[in-house]
């Protein structure tokens, strides 16, 4: 069969990714009336992520209302549609190409797509087994918890009856209520780090329900080669374990969706995962943007959603502006082991209206000390955290860039005195 | 009532049994393949690093060389009408050590005797040139051009579905107890029944010594399954290197191969771990890491690259270094034993072998004078695929872009997948970086009562 042509459209801003950003930045967009706006979401429901975590608590923060994953789901679609943005799902892009234009996979064919401006909203999903170099054999059973939701709730299909829960995220949290929704009960949960990650919300709840709890395992393997049989570690104090089991589900350890951009010509920061972005969320080539999580793994879906809404501002200001707009770039690095990754990697001056307000950080591991930023030689900030790596970390961008910055910045470690 | 009788019985559905079983059905024979797993493929041939190799480095003068040579000649003839894609990658062999470069002039000798003469010496800065993402540090190599990277389940699938589509009977699910000749032909007791047959060939691979006990009461070789790892990176890696990476083999180390694989990923491995299991394929953290580290050793730019998955196979080693295929005229049997590591490019090869034992056995058949041909979806990332066409009625698994039209079409055809993971090696879903995050929901709903070991149960039933 030959590979079909291309038919070709335009838009103003076609943003790739229906999940929770892409459709309250479609929203937002509408409402600034910047012109044609398209979402393509690959999957058959416009929705993201949420649309298969059929539990709570989604919504309180953007619609005052405590709903359930897949309620809030539609609620943005409907939102964005009524608006006026054109939700085309079914529709896969398959490439960006330099200066905004897109190739698409339709129902209809294959496309290809001219925008003034493309934001990326493809969203993070969780590391796989193999990426976490889990001991074992490949038997059927042991998938991420979002594959566990949408066989729960999109298809009521249960894989297994007595799973081990590996990981202690708040998805891992997702992961036990989902199992509850199926009516089957964790056989564990475990953990290789010394505690659990989320520690105050999950464990008062293993206790409660009865779940056994590991942290700081090593070795973990996965016995059974055609059907999962149990699962074997050594537990903290060196002893080996046995739990008999037959699902593993590999929670958390997000990553971005970030394969379209890694096939692109656009620059990808090796701590994110992610695209490299400016304060505005635009990529190394100026019509692309990004939002949501892929500029980094792994927040709420409210914070993506609030997220979306000020790219709208973003992306309208710079249609209106350029192409005056030409900013200096300077660039934001880390040189601390500990530092997994900072948020945005580059700021452009003069400061355009919109951006963001905050220095977003990640951390590899549990850190107490100093956290300074450097410029030219010289400490311009310094603030004294005691982290967990799991935590949000979030400092003000105006405390440390000034609007006369000329310098790059560097963010560090320090031992507190 | 008549009792049915097969010219041909078949043990084992790994790739040599499905080459076998092309070849002896085109020869014009009535072949059944008899399989103990659930699918085809789930022995030596489910995991390996899907080189289609020349021989160059084989024993000169070993069964082993003669059937790669042959294998390798018939796979390009047959290629391009049986819709088998290959990536014409070419290798290089290279040295990162003195002791290693010393070697290199007595490797090029060898390849020149066993045929593959375009093999040539390549200066470290030729190398650099041709490999600029290699790491400096290597001393000298040479080149293979005629190796190559093809498709390892779908080229033994393209084998046994072109033997269906002929006449041969595919059982599966159906493992051999016993068997006995009987001064004319072979009754073997099955889990499945007994089966009839005039021939018997014997392809069990990893069982391959139990096989022969089982049918004749002895064994001529033991098996040692030789485990080999691979780490799998994502297919921006796959932009790192065009040549297949092999290494020079020296008595102390075994080298580790890196090579893109005709589904655009990267691949480095495998490691070689003797054991007693003939099923354990497991992975292990320290291996994989190692491996990891040695790939960034040899391309500097994988330490960016994500890793995708990880698998092994076991290799079907014998305490011999050549294949063990044993014939007895008397009771019509053949053992096809110990294809160890070059199986897949010699499966062709060794099927042309055993069509011509048979015929010493004075044993003739009538060849098909106009046999069908399958052509099976290429699932290569260097050819056209499905999701480009037109009508694929939209992408289920988003990572590899395998089309809903693709799935249905598999699930449908004549050789039917029994398990998700037989649904992997013919279509590649969940294959990808995600490892099914995002569509193991909707290809459990795809799959429902079409698969023998189902993804799950539907709840409130
Ligand atoms: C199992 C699980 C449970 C969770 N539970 C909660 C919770 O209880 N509360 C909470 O606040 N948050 C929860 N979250 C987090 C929440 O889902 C995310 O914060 C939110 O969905 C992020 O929005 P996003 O727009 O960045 O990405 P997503 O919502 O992931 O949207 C990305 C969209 O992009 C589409 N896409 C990707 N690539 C392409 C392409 N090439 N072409 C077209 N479309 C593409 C995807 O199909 C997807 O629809 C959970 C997450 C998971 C995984
Ligand atoms: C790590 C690794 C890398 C490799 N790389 C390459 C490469 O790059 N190029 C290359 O050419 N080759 C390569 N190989 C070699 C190749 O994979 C093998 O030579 C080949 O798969 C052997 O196939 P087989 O059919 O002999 O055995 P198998 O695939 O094991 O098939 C035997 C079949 O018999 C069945 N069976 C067993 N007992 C019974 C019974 N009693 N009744 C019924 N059925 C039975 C089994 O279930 C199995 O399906 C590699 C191998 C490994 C492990």
């Amino acid at each position: 069969m030959a590979a079909e042509t291309f038919t070709e459209t335009s838009c103003t801003v076609a943003i790739v990714g229906g999940g929770t950003s892409g459709l309250a930045l479609a929203a937002e967009l509408m409402r600034l009336k910047v012109g044609r706006v398209v979402v393509l979401e690959r999957e058959p429901n416009s929705g993201g992520i949420p649309r298969h975590c059929g539990h709570y608590p989604f919504g309180v923060y953007e619609y005052k209302r405590l709903m359930k994953g897949p309620d809030y789901a539609r609620k943005n679609t409907d939102v964005a549609a009524d608006l006026g943005a054109v939700i085309r799902t079914g529709t896969t892009v398959t490439a960006l190409r330099p200066g905004g234009t897109l190739e698409l996979t339709t129902p209809g064919g294959r496309e290809v797509l001219h925008a003034d401006r493309v934001v990326l909203c493809t969203g993070v999903r969780e590391s796989s087994r193999a990426q976490r170099f889990i001991n074992g054999d490949r038997p059927y059973g042991v998938i991420s918890t979002g594959a566990l939701q949408s066989l729960a709730y999109l298809e009521h299909i249960r894989p297994f009856t007595r799973p081990v829960i590996f990981g202690s995220e708040l998805v891992s949290f997702s992961a036990i209520q989902t199992c509850a929704h199926l009516g089957i009960k964790p056989a564990a949960l475990v953990e290789e780090e010394d505690h659990v990650r989320v520690r105050a919300l999950l464990t008062p709840y293993l206790i409660a329900k009865r779940v056994p709890l590991f942290t700081g395992i090593r070795q973990p393997t996965i016995i059974g080669s055609d059907q999962v049989e149990a699962f074997e570690f050594s537990d903290k104090n060196g002893r080996y374990r046995r739990i008999e089991t037959d699902g593993i589900i590999i929670s958390g350890r997000f990553r971005p969706e970030a394969a379209l951009l890694k096939a692109s010509h656009l620059a990808v920061d090796r701590g994110t995962g992610g695209p490299v972005v400016d304060q505005s969320g635009r990529c190394s080539d100026p019509a692309y943007f990004a939002t949501g999580n892929i500029l980094r793994p792994a927040e709420t879906s409210a914070f993506c959603w609030q997220e979306g809404v000020d790219t709208a501002a973003r992306v309208a200001n710079d249609l209106e502006t350029s192409p005056s707009y030409a900013p200096n770039v300077i660039s934001v690095t880390h040189d601390d082991p500990a530092i997994r990754f900072v948020v945005p990697q580059r700021i452009a001056t003069p400061l355009p209206p919109h951006g963001m307000t905050n220095f977003y950080l990640g951390l590899t591991k549990e850190v107490r000390g100093v956290l300074e930023a450097r410029a030219g030689g010289k400490t311009v900030w310094e603030k004294p955290i005691k982290s967990q790596p799991i935590r949000r970390l979030q400092f003000p961008l105006s405390e440390i860039v000034k609007p006369d910055v000329a310098d790059d910045i560097t963010f560090t470690l320090r031992k507190s005195k | 009532m008549t009792r049915d009788t097969f010219d041909i019985a078949i043990i084992g559905g790994g790739v040599v049994g499905c080459a076998i079983a092309r070849r002896l059905t085109l020869d014009g024979a009535r072949v059944v393949v008899i399989e103990k797993a659930l699918d085809v493929l789930d022995g030596a041939s489910k995991g390996n690093s899907a080189i289609l190799h020349t021989g160059f480095d084989a024993p000169p003068g070993s069964l082993e060389q003669a059937c790669i040579a042959a294998g390798y000649k018939e796979y390009l003839e047959i290629a391009g009408q049986m819709s088998l894609p290959i990536l014409k990658s070419g290798a290089l062999v290279l040295a990162w050590s003195d002791d290693q470069l010393k070697q290199l002039p007595k490797l090029i000798e060898k390849a020149h005797a066993n045929g593959v003469t375009d093999v040539t010496s390549l200066s470290r800065e030729e190398i650099l040139r041709k490999e600029p993402n290699l790491s400096p540090d290597l001393l000298g190599g040479f080149a293979v051009p005629g190796e190559y990277l093809i498709d390892p389940w779908g080229t033994a699938h393209a084998y046994i579905l072109q033997a269906i589509a002929n006449g041969a009977t595919l059982l599966r699910n159906a493992e051999v107890l016993t068997g006995h000749f009987e001064g004319t032909s072979w009754t073997l007791k099955t889990t499945q029944g007994d089966m009839h047959a005039d021939h018997v060939i014997n392809c069990a691979g990893l069982y391959g010594d139990i096989v022969d006990e089982r049918l004749t009461g002895a064994r001529r070789f033991t098996i040692t399954p030789r485990k080999g790892q691979f780490v799998v990176f994502d297919k921006p890696a796959s932009n790192l290197l065009s040549s297949i990476i092999l290494p020079v083999p020296t008595k102390t180390t075994k080298g580790v191969v890196i090579c893109r694989t005709i589904f655009g990923n990267l691949l480095v491995g495998p490691t070689a771990e003797d054991q007693e299991s003939r099923t354990d394929g497991s992975t292990t953290r320290d291996a994989l890491l190692d491996l990891q580290a040695k790939g960034v050793e040899m391309v500097p730019g994988l330490s960016n690259c994500d890793v995708t998955t990880a698998y092994a196979g076991l290799r079907p080693a014998t305490e011999y270094q050549d294949y063990q295929i044993h014939q007895d005229r008397q009771s019509r049997y053949i053992s096809v034993g110990g294809i160890r590591s070059t199986g897949l490019s010699s499966s062709l090869g060794i099927a042309q072998h055993v069509s011509a034992l048979l015929d010493t056995f004075g044993t003739q058949f009538k060849p098909l004078s106009t046999p069908v041909t399958p052509t099976p979806e290429k699932l290569s990332e260097y050819h056209d695929r499905d999701w480009q066409c037109p009508g694929s009625d939209g992408i289920v698994c988003h990572c590899e872009l395998v089309t809903k039209r693709e799935i249905e079409r598999v699930l449908d055809g004549p050789m039917p997948p029994a398990t998700l993971a037989g649904l992997k090696r013919r279509t590649r879903v969940t294959m990808g970086r995600c490892q099914g995050f995002y569509c193991t929901g909707a290809l459990a709903a795809l799959t429902e009562g079409r698969l023998v070991r189902p993804m799950g149960t539907r709840d409130g039933s």
